[in-house]
């Protein structure tokens, strides 16, 4: 097993606003080695962009800041990072794909103005060779006609056209770790598939690691080998695919994946999970669970669980699974 | 069957169109297509060939008093020989008007460019740093604003000494809040859209992404600011020279000349509508252009 790319330990990233500091992020450990796929699923507000915002250096502070944790790329501590090794990093280490394609990119610049102004702020290359290769990264992604879009505007592109120059213009100068931050939620079916298809291929293809953040169980299931469950800014299972599809063990996880429809079973209603996410910092005594979980019992109440290493080799923060 | 054979990848459709539109092609499209904003168009253009080529279409020299059988042509009501008739010192009005759209235009575009650069800087520094910065900026544009703003010009001209000269550097420091405002504004809204967090995800220095990414995104509503407020200049140049702090004598300034004629108004009022005229139109002109511009470059409006 070689040492992972990008080591994340024990991360806390608070913000702080009028209210009071919100732990967004609080306390979470995970790692990715090359050429894997990792999956970090919870619902909205749980912290997983915060997670991903922090390890790119990008949280908006004001009112955002990393209080604790060590962001580890080959060794490298990114909290302790200055801002110039920072803009290093981004783009040409690290990339990052958003959620939104239709929003991503500049509206009044030409799409290969774009993407070769990404590759020239890493690259001392002029002007022909970058053009060249903007074409090549497109031509990679499988869009059509790579040399007219060029010079097309944003606004002339389709959403799925547009996710796949956003994915060109963070493969475009061959990070070590994508992270991809739902990168399929604005798009409707067909396109999410083709976009995964081509995540995979870019992946095997290139080696690169991939960190997909997602709520959508579907998505995981088919690109991810390993799944990272958060829940109020903490990390709550954390195992490899087949286990967790097959031997949910937080009641939280079960209830996810019971939540999705099924088309093989006829099922008078879909099952949800009662109520909703606390705000992160409002449960400061036990399991941020506890008060929507069907299993809990006192301790759950009064102690915080802590995550523990299963005989399987997954992790999972429930007294259920306390040896 | 014919048809469908022709297009061989069907991946590929044919293309379209020959070019993509830029985004100006567009607005220009849809410029073109209101009545009023060409009429305005028509306007602007025509003051400023008249204004270019002044010297070629003025009869007269600006301060040539011309004579007649008797004296000098003074107060004359227009007729064939001077159209717009001629002033109290016999000079006429027609060739004072066209010379008077250089200054007008000249004052008003500079003044202008003047707030925008000045406006722009302090807006952008102002939005996208925030905090104190944009506190100490924001309440100094609050403070300008706050006084009607010809006072505050005919202050600075005080302070500085009447000329055009001062009169344009008044104007322009008038107008500087707006752009500053407006800058700031559409900044803060600018800086939190995603193609800038994917800017700076792809490793762009803060200084590249405020004049590469964020600034290119607020031209269009500061051209559309900065045309209606040429029109606002303009009046302002004309109010300056009326009250003896702008142009000063014999300059054939719009507003100076409305000064001179004053006392005429009811035995010679030519003296005083044709230059009234000259301003009304230039700014009307300004105003539509303006406001076709607008509708031109709204984002909102665009599908």
């Amino acid at each position: 097993m070689d040492a992972p790319v990008l080591d994340v330990k024990g991360l806390k990233t608070y913000f702080f606003t009028d209210d009071g500091e919100v732990p967004a992020v609080d306390n979470v450990d995970f790692h990715v080695k090359r050429g894997e796929v990792l999956g970090i699923v919870g619902e909205s507000g749980c912290g997983k962009s915060v997670t991903s915002l922090s390890v790119m250096g990008l949280v908006p502070s004001p009112p955002g800041k990393i209080v604790g944790g060590e962001i580890l790329y080959k060794g490298e501590d990114l909290t302790k990072a200055t801002d110039r090794r920072m803009r290093q990093i981004r783009g040409n280490d690290i990339a990052m794909i958003f959620q939104e394609p239709m929003t991503s990119l500049n509206p009044v610049y030409r799409i290969g103005n774009q993407l070769i102004e990404a590759i020239r702020l890493h690259n001392s290359w002029n002007k022909k060779k970058a053009w060249n290769r903007a074409v090549e990264i497109m031509k990679l992604v499988g869009l059509p006609r790579a040399e007219e879009l060029m010079d097309s505007y944003p606004h002339q592109l389709s959403g799925g056209m547009r996710q796949r120059v956003m994915i060109a213009m963070a493969m475009v100068c061959e990070p070590e770790v994508l992270i991809a931050d739902e990168p399929t939620t604005a798009l409707d079916v067909t396109i999410q598939a083709q976009i995964l298809d081509l995540m995979k291929r870019l992946n095997k293809e290139t080696d690169t690691s991939i960190i997909m953040i997602t709520h959508d169980l579907g998505v995981v299931a088919e690109i991810c080998e390993r799944i990272v469950v958060m829940y109020a800014g903490k990390v709550i299972e954390e195992s490899d695919v087949q286990t967790i599809f097959k031997k949910p063990k937080h009641p939280y996880t079960v209830g996810l994946i019971q939540s999705v429809p099924d088309m093989r079973q006829k099922k008078d209603r879909l099952y949800s999970i009662p109520g909703t996410v606390p705000k992160p910092g409002s449960i400061t005594q036990g399991c941020p669970f506890a008060p929507r979980c069907e299993h809990a019992f006192d301790r759950c109440i009064t102690d915080t669980p802590q995550l523990e290493e299963q005989e399987d080799g997954s992790r999972v923060r429930c007294w259920l699974h306390d040896r | 069957m014919a048809e469908l054979a022709r297009n061989e990848n069907p991946i590929e459709p044919r293309q379209q169109e020959e070019k993509p539109a830029s985004p100006w092609r567009d607005a220009w499209k849809s410029f073109r297509k209101n009545k009023m904003a060409l009429l305005g168009l028509g306007l602007v253009s025509f003051f400023v060939i008249m204004a270019v080529f002044a010297p070629i279409i003025a009869p007269e020299g600006t301060n040539e008093q011309k004579l007649s059988s008797d004296n000098y042509a003074k107060l004359e009501a227009p007729s064939s020989q001077y159209w717009f008739g001629t002033d109290d010192f016999g000079r006429d009005i027609l060739s004072r008007t066209i010379y008077g759209a250089r200054i007008s235009l000249t004052v008003g575009f500079f003044a202008v460019l003047g707030s925008i650069i000045v406006g722009s800087i302090l807006g952008i520094i102002a939005g996208y740093y925030g905090r104190w910065v944009d506190t100490i900026i924001s309440r100094i544009f609050d403070i300008m604003l706050a006084f009607p703003s010809i006072l505050l010009a005919i202050a600075i001209v005080a302070v500085l000494g009447p000329s055009l000269r001062n009169a344009l550097i008044a104007i322009a420091i008038i107008n500087v809040p707006n752009f500053g405002r407006l800058v700031r504004s559409k900044v803060l809204s600018i800086k939190e859209e995603e193609y800038i967090a994917a800017a700076k995800a792809v490793g762009m220095r803060d200084s590249r992404i405020l004049f590469h990414h964020i600034l290119p995104n607020s031209t269009a509503p500061i051209i559309v600011q900065g045309t209606l407020l040429i029109a606002t200049a303009i009046i302002e140049t004309a109010a300056l020279g009326f009250l003896g702090l702008g142009a000063q004598a014999p300059t054939p300034e719009w507003g100076t000349m409305l000064a001179d004629s004053r006392s005429y108004i009811t035995n010679a009022p030519w003296t005083m509508i044709f230059p009234g005229l000259a301003i009304m139109l230039t700014v009307l002109g300004f105003n539509l252009m303006g406001d076709g511009l607008r509708d031109a470059l709204d984002p909102k409006m665009k599908s």
